[in-house]
């Protein structure tokens, strides 16, 4: 099995006609997801790539969709997801960046309530190769395997998605979890449910500077999970107050810092890479 | 963003939080005062400013302008001081702290408040440090307050002012979707009034859309990073000698990381993002013409941006903006081939692996 998408996901997309949502529903079609509708407010009654396309998310459940893949604009994005939670969907996936981040803090929130789940904003989404897609992570990198990825970027989580695959090795499910301060997965939530999966055998972590998610992290595989883990953090070199492309990868107040974070990942046998291109050759060592 | 003190009174005051009464000036002939003594206090976004000579008292007309004028051409900790906060100057007996921040662990607001106010919050044991979580989707109510001021152990007539100040701090906090609002000191005087002595507010730039009345101050980010902004392009300077141009925020990291292992100093953070233009890498090109640099390195993985768009950009910068450091290009990824080819028409043979690549900038800035 694999995480969080497989076979049986039933994606709709929400903003379809704007250049992201149709570009990534082609791509995840391609990919062999199942992209069942869209919405589009005022375009309902057309088609994008053979997809319905619907006014109102209550009107797209006809086509039962489970997850919803949000490319609204940034204000736009509480909205969405509200809309998607009252219609049931229980699946959330937000592309969209540069979400204030308290919406952000509002959406999780009620999901956590009513017990959804959301990834992202601002992350490449989640892939199971090659059961489904939702998201926006290029189709040519991925080969079916047990290794799970957790990252918070995009780009560099393709990079050591290839670097894996292009060393013999696999992905069970690759989850990004975006690079806001404020966001919906986490790590931990990443790492319980590759805890519980079968054919995940070993995870690798890639984080950034910025919070201490990495750091709670590290707790939790020193107490809690059963799977060997290697890591890459990223942000070593940047300097403390500023932004560094990510809203969230920011060492504010001495907090965040790259070195606290591979202190506390090492700490709990956790294999930390000093380059990106050393994860394949940590994961064989662990998956001997 | 982050608010100077005279903006981010500005809010207080449209909020209902008591502030002392106070002028905003930002030149000489403006430096005037009714009733003194005066506090002189630089606005500047650092802090630290009054034990840098940037808060100082004046006790009639003659002293003001000598100290304003003395403190306008001042710059703190590199920071010009461009205009200055007058305000009355307070009988303090006490000093408080309050905040409303984010706190990313729990991804829900904090309240923080002390009766050990007027130091930096993180020198304050945590025993007299009272903490309080707002749940987002309930929001704040009045008994948070009430709680907070028994646990801060406060004086009915004090506990009644600041459950006030906490209150309209917390619709302040979510109104301008500020990251954090930050009254320290919070003041509590000799006749018993309490108000903000001193107030920090950074605003969550993303936000922007919905608060048309604040624009970006330009003060916080280099001349270099000034320009990059304009022209859209998310840049950090970092002071080094190496040009770094990347896409995305994790990759680009990885490259200044990548170079400073290799014992070089990056200039630059630049992220292409996910762009797929040409002229939007010779924009890049072209800023960072204006930095003084021995080298670039391109280091791209195409997803969404495709190789090939790069080369070309590559290519068209080559010629039209004049780059007269070495150049070194990493390209993997998506159109990778067609992109290596499109370099090697214009005479560049770009590598596949980025660690080939940083140790090629190694050997062609030595």
């Amino acid at each position: 099995m694999s995480i969080l998408v497989n076979e049986d996901t039933r994606i709709l997309v929400q903003g379809i006609t704007g250049h992201q949502g149709s570009f990534n529903s082609i791509q995840m079609q391609k990919f062999g997801s199942n992209v069942v509708a869209g919405t589009s407010p005022g375009k309902g009654g057309t088609e994008v790539s053979g997809i319905k396309v619907f006014n109102t998310v209550r009107e797209a459940m006809q086509e039962r969709p489970n997850a919803t893949f949000i490319s609204v604009a940034a204000p736009y994005v509480l909205d969405a997801a509200k809309e998607a939670m009252y219609s049931g969907i229980d699946l959330i996936y937000i592309l969209t960046e540069k979400v204030p981040y308290q919406d952000t803090m509002k959406i999780v929130s009620l999901a956590n309530k009513l017990g959804k789940k959301v990834v992202g904003p601002n992350g490449p989404g989640v892939t199971s190769p090659f059961s489904c897609k939702l998201g926006i992570m290029p189709n040519q990198i991925f080969k079916k395997g047990n290794v799970g990825v957790i990252s918070r970027s995009g780009t560099l989580t393709y990079e050591i998605v290839n670097q894996i695959t292009t060393n013999g090795l696999g992905e069970s499910t690759v989850v990004g979890l975006g690079g806001d301060p404020v966001t919906g997965m986490n790590y931990i939530d990443a790492l319980d449910e590759f805890k519980k999966d079968e054919q995940t055998l070993a995870v690798a972590m890639v984080g950034e500077i910025g919070g201490t998610a990495e750091e709670e992290a590290a707790e939790y595989i020193k107490s809690r999970f059963n799977k060997p883990v290697v890591s890459y953090i990223t942000g070593r070199s940047a300097p403390p107050g500023k932004r560094m492309g990510h809203a969230g990868a920011i060492i504010s107040r001495g907090k965040g810092t790259a070195e606290s974070k591979v202190k506390a990942l090492e700490e709990a046998g956790v294999r930390v890479a000093s380059y990106p291109y050393e994860i394949p050759e940590l994961l064989k060592e662990v998956l001997k | 963003m982050n608010l100077y003190e005279y903006q981010a009174k500005e809010l207080f005051r449209k909020y209902g939080i008591p502030i002392p009464s106070g002028k905003h000036v930002d030149s000489d002939s403006d430096l005037v005062w009714d009733r003194y003594p005066v506090v002189v206090k630089a606005q500047v976004l650092t802090g630290g400013r009054g034990k840098a000579g940037g808060i100082k008292f004046a006790s009639d007309g003659k002293e003001l302008q000598e100290k304003g004028k003395e403190i306008l051409a001042m710059s703190i900790k590199g920071l010009k001081v461009r205009s200055l906060l007058l305000e009355e100057k307070l009988d303090i007996s006490k000093e408080y702290y309050l905040s409303v921040t984010l706190d990313r662990s729990s991804k829900r607001p904090i309240i923080i408040a002390s009766t050990s106010g007027g130091v930096e919050i993180e020198d304050v044991p945590d025993s007299k440090i009272v903490k309080y979580w707002i749940d987002p989707t309930l929001g704040y109510s009045s008994f948070v307050g009430r709680e907070v001021s028994f646990k801060l152990g406060l004086s009915p007539e004090e506990s009644k002012q600041v459950q006030d100040i906490l209150a309209k701090t917390f619709v302040l906090y979510e109104g301008y979707d500020c990251e954090l609002v930050e009254i320290n000191p919070l003041v509590v005087l000799k006749d018993g009034r309490i108000l903000a002595g001193d107030a920090k507010i950074v605003i969550d730039s993303d936000s922007l859309f919905r608060h048309r009345d604040l624009t970006e101050n330009p003060a916080e980010r280099t001349e270099l990073e000034e320009l990059a902004y304009k022209r859209g392009y998310a840049l950090v300077e970092l002071g080094g000698d190496i040009g770094v141009i990347a896409n995305g925020a994790g990759l680009t990291m990885a490259t200044l990381d990548g170079l400073t292992l290799k014992g070089l100093k990056p200039k630059n953070f630049l992220d292409l993002g996910g762009s797929d233009d040409v002229e939007k890498v010779v924009g890049a090109f072209q800023i960072l013409k204006e930095a003084i640099i021995r080298g670039i390195l391109i280091n791209i993985f195409g997803g969404v941006t495709h190789c090939d768009t790069v080369a070309n950009g590559i290519a068209e910068a080559k010629k039209r903006v004049g780059i007269d450091v070495p150049i070194v290009v990493r390209l993997s990824g998506v159109n990778e081939d067609l992109g290596r080819k499109i370099l090697k028409e214009n005479g560049i043979d770009a590598y596949s692996d980025m660690m080939d690549a940083i140790r090629e900038v190694v050997e062609v800035v030595k």
